[in-house]
Formats: C-alpha cells, sequence, structure tokens
C-alpha cells in the first residue's frame, strides 16, 4: 500500500502515475487464436441452443462458434453483428454468466460453460478491424429522427440505414454512446471502445449525430414528429433515486463519479476518498466500487439492504467485487448521514426480511467515510403526452409507444432491464417495425 | 501381478511393446533411449542396398491431423527408408543387441525383388546377432515408385516370392509387414504364409493426402509447391487397422499365423484390443513420436493391471479372445432388439440425440416440455446414433427387449436366435432344418 493510499479526504493521484494502467488494463483480456480455438471446440452445437435463447438479441450462439472453430472469424462476426451491431459491446459487458453462459449445458454437466462472450470478443475484434460488413438498401427518401445516442438509439439508426432511411440522431450530452460512453466500468471498456465502436458503426453512412439537444428543451417531440417520419427514442434514464433521509446530501449518485471517471484523460486526476461506501447492490453500485478501489481506496464498502443473494449484482459481480478488495454489507439501510470532523458519518439499521417485507430493526451502526455514493436506481423523467407503465415508457412488442409514429426502446421504455444487450434488440426491433410501418 | 513377459516366433521380450520400424528406431542413440524407457523391444528402421544411401526431402516430411487443442489424431509421412550408410546401421545393431540381450531387435528390410539383394542383405544383418527380420513390404511413397515396398505388398506373387527367398536364405524368423493399401488383406497375408512367412506384421500406413494448402492449392506437407501422396498413420487408422488383424486372425487359410499388430496403438488399452483380435504383440510409432518414450510405463501399468483384473497372468491369455466374435453380417442375431433410452438425470438437454435423429435417421426422439428428450420406441430402430453423438457418457444406454416381449415399432414378438441365412426375406435362405 502507497502511503498515497492512506492520504485523508477525497484527493487524487493515490496511484503512482504508472500504476493507473494496470489497474484500469481489460478485467477479461482477450483469446489469442490457439485459445480461441479451443474454447470453440467445447461448444456442442446445441439444437435450438438454450445460450440463444437468453440472449435478448437472439444472436445464433452455436453458429457463429463453429465458425470462429473453423477459421473463419470474420463470418462469426457477421453472424454476431446481423443480430446485434454493438456486439462487441456486449461481449465485454453482458452479464453472460445469466444469460447465454449461464445457460450453457456444460453448466448443467457440471462443467464451466463455453467462453461465450470472450468468444464474441473474438470475432467482433476482428470484424471491427475492418469497415463495418453491412450495405444499405436504395434509399427509401424517409428520415427518422432518433433521440438519444445510447445502445437502444444507435442499434435501431443502424437498423434503418441499413434498411435506407435517413437517420438524424439527437443527443444531449457531448459524447455518443449513452451508458456505454459514461455508464460502464472503465476495466470492460479499455482503449475507448465506445468511441471506436461508434465511429466503427457509423461506417455505414446515412447516419447524422446532433449534440447538445435535450427533449423538452431545445428539442421537442411535436417538431420532431412533424419534422420526420418516425420518430424512436432511446432516452435512457435521465435521473437517479435519491436516499429518503437526513444528510441524503452528502451523498452523490455513482453514476455521477462512474461519468467523471470514464471521462477523465487521466485517471491520476480523479478524486477518490480513503474510505468509500456504496449504498446500494446493483451493478452501478459494483462498478463504482470496484473502481474506486482501483483508484487507490484504502477501504470500500458496499451497503445492500438485502441479502446478498437478493442482490440485482450477480454473484459473479460480487465476486469481482469482493476480489478487488471491496467488502460487502448486507442487510443493512441507511438511517441518516452527518458531516462530522472524521468525515461522514453513514448511520445504518440492520435489517430482517418479514413477511411483510424488509423490517428494520434497531440495530444500528455507523460508517465513516470520505465519500458516499448512491446506487439506488435510476428514474425516467419522461416527456409528457406518454401512457407509462411502472415510471417507464409504455411500449407494443415492437417498441410502438402511445403516441403515433413514435417508438421507444432501452431504459426509458417497459422491459428495458438497464441491460446494453436488450436495448439493442428492442432499437433493432422497433427500427424493423417503423421500417414496416413505413412501407405500409 | 501379471507378468507380461513375451515371446514371438521365439523371441522373447520383457513385454509385448515394440516400437515399428520408424524414425524412432533408426539410430542407436534412439532405440538406447527406447530400451532404457522400458520399450520390450525395436524393429530396426527399414535398412536398404548397400551404396548411396537414399535421399529425404529436405522439407517438411510430415503433416497432421488435429483433435481439439492439436491433439495429434492423424500423421502422415513422406520419409523413405533409412537414409545412413548400411554399415553404420549394422554396426550398432550389433552393439544395441549385445547390450541388451533381453530385448527384441528385429532389421525391417526392403531392396530390389532380386534374390541376390537378399541374400546379401540377409548375410548382413544375420552377422549382427539380431533375431529376425521383416520385410518391408509397405511402404507407399518413394520407394513403391522404384518397384519396392507397397509396389511388393500389392502383388501377392511378389510377396510370395520373396518371402521365400528370405526363408531359403536365411534362418532368421521372418516377418512379413503388410500395406493396407490393396481391398483384401486377406490375400497378400495368404502369399506370405505360402512363401514361408513366420508371420505378418500390419498395417502399414495408408496413402493419405493430410490437407490442401487453400492459399497455394497443393497438397500438405508441401515441398516447394507440390505435394505428393504419404503414409497415415495415429490413433486414426486404428479401427482400420484392427479390421485387417481380425480378417487375418479368422481367415481359414491364415488362422493361426502369428500377428504383429500396428495401426494407431497409443494406450494399454489398444494393444490388448489388438490382441484381442489375434495380434500377440503390438508395435507402436505415432504416440512415441507425439509423447516420447515415456509412455510405455503407461502401457506397462494398464496392461498389468487389466490382467490382474481380469485373473490372468500373461497377455497371451487374451490373444485371439475376441476372434471367434467377429462373425460375418449375415450371422448376426436379427432378433436381438434394442431400445435407446436415455437418463434424465444425466441428460444436459444440449438436443444433439434429437436433431441427429430427427434429420438424419428416424425421427424417434421427441422434445417434451422444458426440453426434455424422451425416445419413442415405436420408431426407434436402435441404430445407436443417438449414444455416438450425446456429449454425456452414460447418459444413453440401449435396453435389451427380452425374448418373448413385443416390439412396440414392428409390433412384433421379441423371438429367439435367428440370422439372414434362414431369413423368410432372404431369396438364398437355407431351409430351416426339420
Amino acid at each position: 500500500m502507497s502511503s498515497s493510499q492512506r492520504r485523508p479526504g477525497v484527493v487524487p493521484g493515490r496511484l503512482d502515475p504508472a500504476d493507473y494502467a494496470a489497474a484500469f488494463a481489460d478485467c477479461a483480456p482477450p483469446l489469442d487464436p490457439h485459445r480461441a480455438r479451443v474454447a470453440a471446440d467445447r461448444c456442442y452445437f446445441c439444437h435450438d441452443a438454450p445460450c440463444t435463447a437468453a440472449c435478448p438479441t437472439g444472436i445464433d450462439i452455436p453458429l457463429f462458434i463453429r465458425q470462429i472453430a473453423t477459421g473463419t472469424p470474420e463470418a462469426a462476426a457477421r453472424t454476431i453483428l446481423s443480430a446485434n451491431i454493438l456486439g462487441g459491446t456486449c461481449a465485454r459487458v453482458c452479464p453472460t454468466e445469466v444469460l447465454c453462459e449461464g445457460n450453457c449445458v456444460r453448466v448443467a454437466a457440471g462443467e464451466a460453460p463455453v467462453e461465450i462472450g470472450l468468444l464474441q470478443r473474438f470475432a467482433t475484434d476482428r470484424a471491427m478491424a475492418a469497415p463495418q460488413p453491412f450495405t444499405r438498401a436504395a434509399a427509401t427518401g424517409r428520415r427518422i429522427a432518433v433521440v438519444g445516442a445510447g445502445p437502444a438509439g444507435l442499434a435501431c439508426a443502424h437498423r434503418l440505414a441499413m434498411l435506407g432511411h435517413e437517420v438524424t440522431i439527437h443527443e444531449a450530452r457531448p459524447r455518443p454512446g449513452g451508458l456505454n460512453e459514461y455508464g460502464l466500468a472503465a476495466y470492460k471498456m479499455v482503449d475507448d471502445f465506445a468511441a471506436r465502436e461508434i465511429d466503427w458503426l457509423m461506417g455505414i453512412g446515412g447516419i447524422t449525430i446532433e449534440h447538445g439537444r435535450v427533449l423538452g428543451a431545445d428539442l421537442n417531440l411535436a417538431d420532431l414528429r412533424d419534422g420526420f417520419d418516425a420518430v424512436f427514442l432511446g432516452l435512457g434514464l435521465g435521473g437517479t433515486n435519491a436516499l429518503d433521509c437526513p444528510g441524503a446530501d452528502l451523498a452523490e449518485p455513482a453514476t455521477d463519479f462512474i461519468a467523471r471517471l470514464r471521462q477523465a484523460d487521466d485517471l491520476s486526476e480523479v478524486p477518490v476518498g480513503r474510505r468509500v461506501v456504496v449504498i446500494g447492490g446493483g451493478m452501478t453500485a459494483i462498478d463504482a466500487a470496484v473502481q474506486a478501489r482501483l483508484l487507490g481506496a484504502e477501504d470500500v464498502a458496499i451497503v445492500y439492504r438485502r441479502d446478498r443473494d437478493a442482490m440485482p449484482a450477480s454473484e459473479h459481480e460480487q465476486d469481482h467485487a469482493t476480489s478487488a478488495g471491496v467488502r460487502i454489507v448486507e442487510c443493512a439501510a441507511p438511517k441518516a448521514l452527518a458531516r462530522t470532523d472524521a468525515g461522514i458519518a453513514v448511520a445504518f439499521a440492520y435489517t430482517e426480511a418479514g413477511p411483510d417485507g424488509l423490517v428494520v430493526t434497531d440495530e444500528t451502526f455507523t460508517l465513516t467515510a470520505d465519500q458516499v455514493f448512491t446506487a439506488i436506481g435510476q428514474t425516467l423523467l419522461p416527456p409528457e403526452g406518454f401512457e407509462t407503465q411502472r415510471g417507464r415508457i409504455a411500449i407494443g412488442p415492437a417498441g410502438r409507444t402511445s403516441v403515433p409514429g413514435v417508438w421507444a426502446g432501452g431504459d426509458c421504455a417497459q422491459g428495458g432491464e438497464e441491460l446494453t444487450v436488450t436495448a439493442v434488440a428492442q432499437g433493432r426491433d422497433a427500427a424493423l417495425d417503423i421500417h414496416a410501418s413505413l412501407q405500409g | 501381478m501379471a507378468n507380461l513377459a513375451s515371446e514371438f516366433l521365439g523371441i522373447r521380450s520383457p513385454n509385448p511393446f515394440w516400437l515399428a520400424s520408424a524414425p524412432p528406431t533408426d539410430k542407436e542413440y534412439n532405440v538406447r533411449r527406447a530400451f532404457e524407457a522400458g520399450w520390450g523391444g525395436v524393429v530396426w528402421k527399414t535398412l536398404g542396398l548397400d551404396g548411396a544411401p537414399v535421399v529425404n526431402v529436405s522439407g517438411p516430411r510430415y503433416g497432421a491431423i488435429y483433435g481439439p487443442d492439436r491433439r495429434l489424431i492423424g500423421l502422415n509421412n513422406i520419409e523413405l527408408i533409412t537414409d545412413r550408410p548400411l554399415d553404420v546401421n549394422l554396426r550398432e545393431i550389433k552393439a544395441v543387441k549385445r547390450d541388451y540381450p533381453d530385448r527384441a531387435l528385429v532389421v525391417s528390410l526392403m531392396v530390389p525383388c532380386d534374390e541376390d539383394s537378399w541374400k546379401f542383405i540377409l548375410r548382413q544383418v544375420e552377422e549382427t546377432g539380431a533375431d529376425g527380420v521383416e520385410l518391408n513390404f509397405g511402404c507407399p511413397h518413394g520407394m513403391a515408385e522404384r518397384g519396392m515396398g507397397s509396389a511388393v505388398g500389392q502383388v501377392p506373387e511378389y510377396i510370395e516370392m520373396v518371402t521365400r527367398w528370405v526363408k531359403q536364405n536365411s534362418r532368421m524368423p521372418c516377418i512379413v509387414k503388410l500395406t493396407p493399401n490393396i481391398t483384401d488383406i486377406r490375400r497378400p497375408a495368404e502369399a506370405a504364409r505360402r512363401g514361408g512367412a513366420d508371420a505378418v506384421s500390419l498395417i502399414n500406413t495408408i496413402n493419405s493426402i493430410t490437407s490442401v494448402d487453400l492459399d497455394l492449392f497443393a497438397p500438405e506437407p508441401t515441398i516447394d509447391g507440390k505435394g505428393t501422396h504419404g503414409g497415415y498413420c495415429g490413433p486414426a487408422v486404428k479401427p482400420i487397422a484392427l479390421n485387417m488383424v481380425a480378417e487375418i486372425a479368422r481367415n481359414p487359410e491364415t488362422r493361426g499365423l502369428p500377428i504383429s499388430g500396428i495401426g494407431g496403438v497409443s494406450t494399454w488399452r489398444d494393444a490388448a484390443e489388438f490382441m484381442a483380435l489375434g495380434a500377440s504383440n503390438v508395435q507402436v510409432c505415432t504416440a512415441v513420436m507425439t509423447y516420447g518414450f515415456k509412455i510405455v510405463e503407461e502401457m506397462i501399468s494398464g496392461l498389468s493391471d487389466y490382467l490382474d483384473a481380469k485373473g490372468l497372468e500373461s497377455p497371451a491369455q487374451i490373444v485371439g479372445r475376441a476372434v471367434p466374435n467377429v462373425t460375418d453380417w449375415q450371422y448376426l442375431n436379427l432378433n436381438y432388439t434394442t431400445k435407446a433410452v436415455i437418463d434424465q438425470d444425466s441428460c444436459i438437454k444440449c438436443g444433439r440425440c434429437h436433431i441427429a435423429c430427427e434429420d438424419t435417421s428416424h425421427q424417434a426422439i421427441a422434445i417434451g416440455p422444458d426440453r426434455t428428450f424422451v425416445v419413442k420406441d415405436e420408431d426407434c430402430v436402435a441404430c445407436n446414433l443417438c449414444v455416438d453423438v450425446c456429449p454425456v457418457e452414460g447418459c444413453i444406454t440401449m435396453k435389451e427387449l427380452p425374448e418373448g416381449s413385443v416390439d412396440p415399432r414392428t409390433g412384433k414378438v421379441v423371438g429367439p436366435y435367428g440370422n439372414w441365412t434362414t431369413h423368410p426375406n432372404n431369396p438364398m435362405a437355407a431351409e430351416p432344418a426339420e
């Protein structure tokens, strides 16, 4: 441990400058061709494969693995990308342990699953060394507005461009990518992967991105509906849930911390506390906690109000956090935050699962931290005029909203699951439905 | 503990595991290492006539076929017989035999088809004290173009003629090594016996092109843009070799002719299988070229443990034990009826049995709710394809229907033994005995 790790407060540069690259290196390094061949050989080429059924984008996994095994990774990549144009990101960030790999029949056989995520990365990495492989159909003369350059919007735009339409993406932030760019852990998306993937994807042509365009501010839905043949909303979730306890303003949304870290040109300039508390139990909590440790925080704790089995973050993600030195405190709910001479004192009460839900007990403890992050979910600031379902824009099977001519997908829409791969599926399917409706 | 000591044509060796005539037995250095490692015997790499030695290519000699993880399952070679001077080989053979009197040392020979050439070489070999000779009538590449190797092995009359010369001009035991590149392995074996051979050894390598370089459009191994067929060997050829050994073992014309089994022997189990089909010992090559000589330790412990478990004392007791069970198709029991049974507890629901049966066989495996795969007995012909493609060992088994029960597929009662020779559908059927 370096002495700078023990410096009090929230400060940058806790590591030696040379150590940041290693700390934030690829958490799952790519397969070399031989390892890929060996990994591919393990696939049984199942009939009606459970892995494919478990993939929200329905990638034909046995086929692409067989294409790798026979020495044609480019063909494998086309199989992947024709279902999921962001297959490169998904190969890196999908919770494969609960999706494709979690359903691999090898697991039922008591073995490790086929390394589908790494194989998908092997293929897509090779495809991304060349221009994106898809061509556009004859121009239709139709123009579609996409709001949000996140995974849903990008997948929708690419598919629409393939089908011959012209697409304008309206994006609020200065860089495209949405959570791929601002929200995913740095060690999963090394070497500016999100931006590189978007540059590659845009190679299809017919897609324009306008930045600094915020729906409800300088952009309104009525104008989009008037000016375009169809509108797709891939807004993501703009708001974050705040704690409902005294001193809540002493905590910062974990998403802000992650975005700051992802956008930093130099990680040694990102301040982090010596002691960090992350409140929550999902992927965002894991990503914030692990990255706080990697930045050199000495003591990082995730505190979750239910037990570990109930955490939205998978067991694999939890193990990743604990192996990075993060402590997971379960069954504790925050009661109050207060600034003291020693830092921010966060008082927690233990909880118990009761027949009518979680019961907060009288037994309490206090963690003192320099930095407190909240990762207790994000909320949609829904545009006016849409029917909603559990706080999300209500959609039909192909993404149609209650407003004619407007489709939606990704985290802002019902069924979004807050996964990149689901957003891609919804964006792609909405594009196909938009196309069908325009043809009709 | 079983005693693995072996005697083949009166040649004694501490175990029945010999190294075949090939690169591993080309010179004293290798053979001494093999004997130190525990090999029971060697067949020294083929000697040719005196004079200018043969010349090998200086590019790749081998091509390979791989299984997963580059596991070598087939090897092809275009190497010729020894390219070292005859006198050097003879001197080394003599020295090695002197130092390892308890090991078998047989010398492989290949000279032109004239009696004087054979007389000459046999006299030279006898002076080394070697235990016997093996006539290389098998090599399919290079030497065959010069009228030797498989060019002799493919003509039974030549085999008989040369074998007779050898027996007339030498007191040494004579093994005739057969090429598999023929239509019926029994004919050359019969010719060898007629010529007086003491034994046959088989198989030599199989004509093959391992692969084609799709950039050069040339066969591999590629020598300056060209390739030629080589001899295929290794685990991939074992089934072909087993059949040929069995054919000779059960052929009335060659029954009792000692056999040295060759062809993909890699483990004790392979060796035991060859022996069960009639081989008195085995010769190994590709496995040691892949892993080195040390594998003989596994072969010794494995065969020994197997014999112990069976309550046997010597490998000789398993030689030929499976031969009576190798028969012609027409004698198979057509009333023997089995059905595939899928063990639902060990099934991992990959669906390979279903798709194999559905697409390519008899549509006899149904998908039930929650990917449950169930055999439809009324459609199952017991072909065994599902067993063969299932990745889980023991998950699908074939269950025999007892005599007297009804086969749901045919609606007929399972009868006692009955074969094609008496089957009503056979126009040539023999009249059932009264």
